[in-house]
């Protein structure tokens, strides 16, 4: 991508440059900040949180699962630590970490404008998204939910009697965040991309958050819709899901899910933009068959509305139902292969530096392929039959989540990080680091398809002797992960006084973010800058770029 | 069963298990030969064009016939995986005729069975070999799931509507039974048997009962609520069936049958007073004892009080049993 910006390349080497992190240190400035990419930091500083009090809890139920007497808590107890981990690591880490860290800080780079379109709706996000995750921190301390993630009825809205209503206000709450920052990244693709920007020279990354942002607007009200039902059972035993007061169970079911399905998309199709730039980057290669990525994301936003009944094949819906459900789930496959393959391809005559983020990129296809496969098993419905609500269902979609979406968060963090902090993070604790999380990943999930294949339930507090074994081997494994999240946290942080300072293009990467300092200047640009080539116009990329461009 | 601390293979004991297995390991050999593809072709490219190798690297076009390859190649096996499984679905959806009738009740947490001979049990079931088994289920409670992970079928359980399971046991032994559906506090402690045993230790099983059969319970349960006072099962008015395209009764003596007659009653296509017909099946007349108003039958007064609260779930299989058992008197199903 060539720009037309006076020395463009030439990084600020003044000794007291002024950048978006400098420009005042002040607390307000940060708190009443409207730059994207300080909300970016401060998303940053809230997903990490979250995320650590998700990992703890999971540490804790893995500890609990070395053994199958249920010797280390109570059942009260076991059940709200599941919980608590599913709901920190949908609602307050998968779902905001990379659209609302990464893509916050990076759209408007990305497309050549100054800031979002709506740099004030965008603070309100994230106080919004703050003001969730604090109650449901307030939840836990107050004694916690036990209902799982999925809140199935008639069991939240009547039987449970833990803190439901506040957690459902806090999931109510997070909603906004999510549909506020969907509508910003659309309405600042569509309006805010700088001349010569086109939809075709748009990087991948864009393309994903803008599919991404659709599923925000157009699913999130229908969970929020839905908890309010559940509310409204609950506090004033209205009839909606509960049989005994003329309700439908299932009915919450079909729609939970029509949100959560698309939610499972929302937490992977950024990944898959993340995906998209580092490969391009560290192959120094254009993306082999940039518009069929581009529509692919297009295509899964769209057959992701259209899937949700899979999870229901055995919860008393229609055989017939059941079959199209299956096979729109199985065509789902289609997109997501057109990826895989694509950023395979694009690995062929490259120049491939296995810097710490290609090395997340590659363990991301490896997982991410299992984990879609496997997808394959739970969209055929006899298989399903057996396995669903098995450890083969958690090992699939901790496959996508973790080998998937946190491999490219992780990869992203590692690969921006320069740029949002001027700094150079220690290359070979990263590598390292990222060779335990994968391997801790593997020796985590993979006992866990065999478990499910077995016939272990999930959610299961007690379980049988015969699957100890397995138990053990995942609960090793979970150490080796934990340990592998918690190196990127110190060395990221010594990086910040001690890392080598970075130059504004460290990578010899393409896109336009690569075009300003690092870190870059309050407004981004010194003047917006011109496009006049396709994305990933590596000067040495052996593949050349289509006709059309 | 019990007795190997690790497996990798789980117990197979019921005639549909080995044909998910198929479907099973035909799926781990397609991700098997998939993902090896991928990260074989990972670690060559890796290999053969890292940034110090001078491996060949003339440039090239991207080709859209391979692109085509791979969205067209997928669809004739994604359509073979979906026929294959949707076929077995059907098998797993579709009880035989001669199934063996269990009525299960769930609840927070436990597993209450009763056996076509009114024998109770409470989380172990002996069934027999060789003989389709089918459970019409029902939670008192929240949602509980069915699992016998050996028979590979798995059932939602819900709270006021019936479900149903069919298996066919293969091999003499002892299986576990879960809960597969997160249903509170004792989930994991909401765990069972399904006793396999041979035709003969069954019938000797069952010989030492003392219960009653559920048709017979449920024929004192409508003399004790007086139901005959209004749906006498006397000759005239009877059901008439289907005669020159019109369906529905026969009232030889207009106003004075208070309520539809219930012989030969089940399985039958009921007019109803808002012109729709239902089929009385377990469901209907599940909710036409508690929520008679719900779907009326044409030619008749709303005058059925409501049941709700007066009948246990198992009180209401049982009358169902009993209804059922009414076929003769009002001649043979369709």
């Amino acid at each position: 991508m060539t720009m037309v910006v006076d020395e463009p390349l030439a990084p600020i080497t003044a000794p007291r440059a002024e950048n978006y992190l400098n420009v005042d240190y002040r607390v307000r400035s940060w708190l009443l900040t409207r730059d994207h990419k300080r909300i970016g930091i401060l998303y940053l500083f809230g997903i990490t949180f979250f995320f650590c009090i998700g990992g703890a809890s999971a540490v804790l139920f893995r500890l609990e699962l070395m053994t199958p007497e249920g010797d280390l808590f109570q059942s009260e107890t076991y059940n709200r630590l599941f919980t608590l981990h599913g709901v920190m690591m949908v609602f307050f880490f998968l779902i905001p970490a990379i659209p609302a860290v990464l893509g916050n800080f990076l759209v408007p780079l990305m497309v050549g404008a100054r800031d979002l379109a709506f740099p004030l709706l965008n603070l309100l996000s994230w106080y919004l998204f703050m003001i969730a995750g604090i109650v449901t921190v307030w939840v836990m301390l107050a004694g916690g939910v036990d209902t799982g993630w999925t809140f199935y009825t008639p069991y939240s809205s009547t039987y449970a009697n833990t803190y439901v209503m506040a957690t459902a206000v806090a999931i109510f709450i997070n909603g906004f965040s999510s549909i506020l920052t969907g509508l910003n990244i659309i309405v600042t693709v569509h309006k805010l991309r700088a001349p010569g920007m086109t939809w075709f020279r748009l990087p991948l990354f864009i393309w994903s958050h803008y599919a991404t942002s659709l599923i925000f607007i157009l699913g999130t009200p229908v969970i929020a819709v839905t908890l309010l039902l559940v509310a409204l059972e609950r506090g004033l035993g209205v009839g909606i899901f509960d049989p005994a007061l003329g309700g439908d169970p299932v009915l919450f079911q079909h729609l939970f899910w029509f949100y959560s399905h698309p939610a499972v998309y929302i937490m992977v199709l950024p990944a898959f933009g993340v995906i998209s730039e580092l490969i391009a980057t560290f192959s120094r290669n254009r993306i082999y068959g940039y518009r069929f990525i581009a529509f692919a994301s297009l295509a899964i936003a769209v057959l992701g509305f259209l899937v949700w009944g899979h999870h229901m094949f055995v919860s008393g819906q229609s055989t017939y139902a059941g079959l199209v459900f299956s096979i729109l789930s199985l065509l789902i496959a289609v997109p997501s292969a057109i990826k895989v393959f694509n950023w395979t391809a694009t690995l062929y005559k490259g120049r491939l530096l296995f810097a710490t983020p290609l090395l997340y990129a590659l363990g991301f296809i490896g997982l991410f392929t299992i984990g879609g496969l496997t997808g394959l098993f739970l969209a055929a419905t006899a298989v399903d039959v057996h396995v669903h609500d098995t450890y083969f269902v958690v090992a699939h979609f901790h496959y996508i989540m973790v080998g998937g979406t946190v491999m490219a968060y992780l990869g992203g963090i590692h690969y921006w990080w320069p740029k949002i902090t001027g700094r150079m993070y220690a290359e070979s604790w990263a590598r390292f680091s990222a060779i335990l999380v994968f391997v801790g990943f593997n020796l985590t999930f993979f006992p866990q398809f065999v478990l499910g294949y077995l016939g272990m339930p999930r959610r299961y507090h007690v379980y049988a002797e015969e699957f100890q074994m397995l138990n053990v081997m995942s609960s090793a494994g979970a150490s080796i992960l934990g340990v592998g999240y918690l190196f990127p946290i110190c060395y990221l942080i010594w990086s910040l006084r001690y890392g080598a300072k970075a130059p504004a293009n460290p990578w010899g990467a393409t896109g336009l973010e690569w075009q300003t300092v690092s870190p870059p200047l309050t407004e981004n640009f010194a003047e917006i800058p011109l496009v006049t080539g396709p994305p990933y116009d590596h000067p040495e990329s052996a593949l050349l770029p289509d006709d059309h461009e | 069963m019990k007795d190997a601390d690790f497996q990798l293979f789980p117990d197979a004991a019921s005639t549909v298990a080995s044909r998910v297995d198929a479907l099973f390991w035909f799926l781990t050999f397609l991700t098997m030969v998939l993902s090896l593809l991928i990260a074989g072709l990972i670690v060559y490219f890796s290999v053969k064009y890292r940034r110090s190798s001078t491996a060949d690297r003339t440039p090239y076009r991207a080709d859209t016939r391979l692109e085509l390859i791979w969205i067209i190649g997928p669809l004739p096996i994604l359509f073979y995986i979906f026929f294959w499984s949707a076929t077995l679905f059907f098998e797993l959806r579709r009880p035989p005729a001669d199934s063996m009738q269990v009525a299960v009740v769930a609840r927070q947490w436990m597993w209450k069975f009763q056996h076509p001979s009114g024998k109770r049990e409470i989380d172990v079931l002996h069934v027999p070999i060789h003989r389709p088994v089918q459970l019409t289920m029902i939670s008192q409670d929240v949602i509980h799931s069915f699992y016998v992970p050996a028979f590979r079928v798995k059932q939602d359980v819900l709270p006021g509507r019936y479900t149903t399971v069919w298996f066919e046991p293969d091999k003499v032994g002892e299986y576990h039974l879960f809960c597969a559906e997160y249903c509170g506090t004792n989930h994991s402690r909401m765990v069972g048997r399904i006793v396999v045993m041979s035709q003969a230790d069954y019938e000797a099983w069952l010989s030492n009962d003392t219960g009653q059969p559920p048709q017979v319970a449920g024929m004192q349960l409508f003399e004790k609520f007086r139901c005959a006072s209004c749906h006498g099962s006397s000759p005239s008015p009877r059901y008439a069936g289907e005669r020159d395209g019109v369906r529905g009764f026969e009232l030889s003596e207009p106003g004075i049958q208070r309520g539809p007659p219930l012989a030969g009653i089940f399985g039958r296509d009921i007019p109803l007073v808002d012109g729709r017909t239902v089929t009385a099946d377990e469901a209907y007349l599940r909710e036409s004892i508690l929520r008679p108003q719900a779907k009326l039958v044409a030619g008749f007064p709303p005058i059925m009080p409501s049941y709700e609260g007066q009948l246990s779930e198992e009180n209401i299989l049982e009358l169902i049993a009993h209804i059922k058992s009414l076929q003769a008197e009002g001649g043979t199903p369709p």
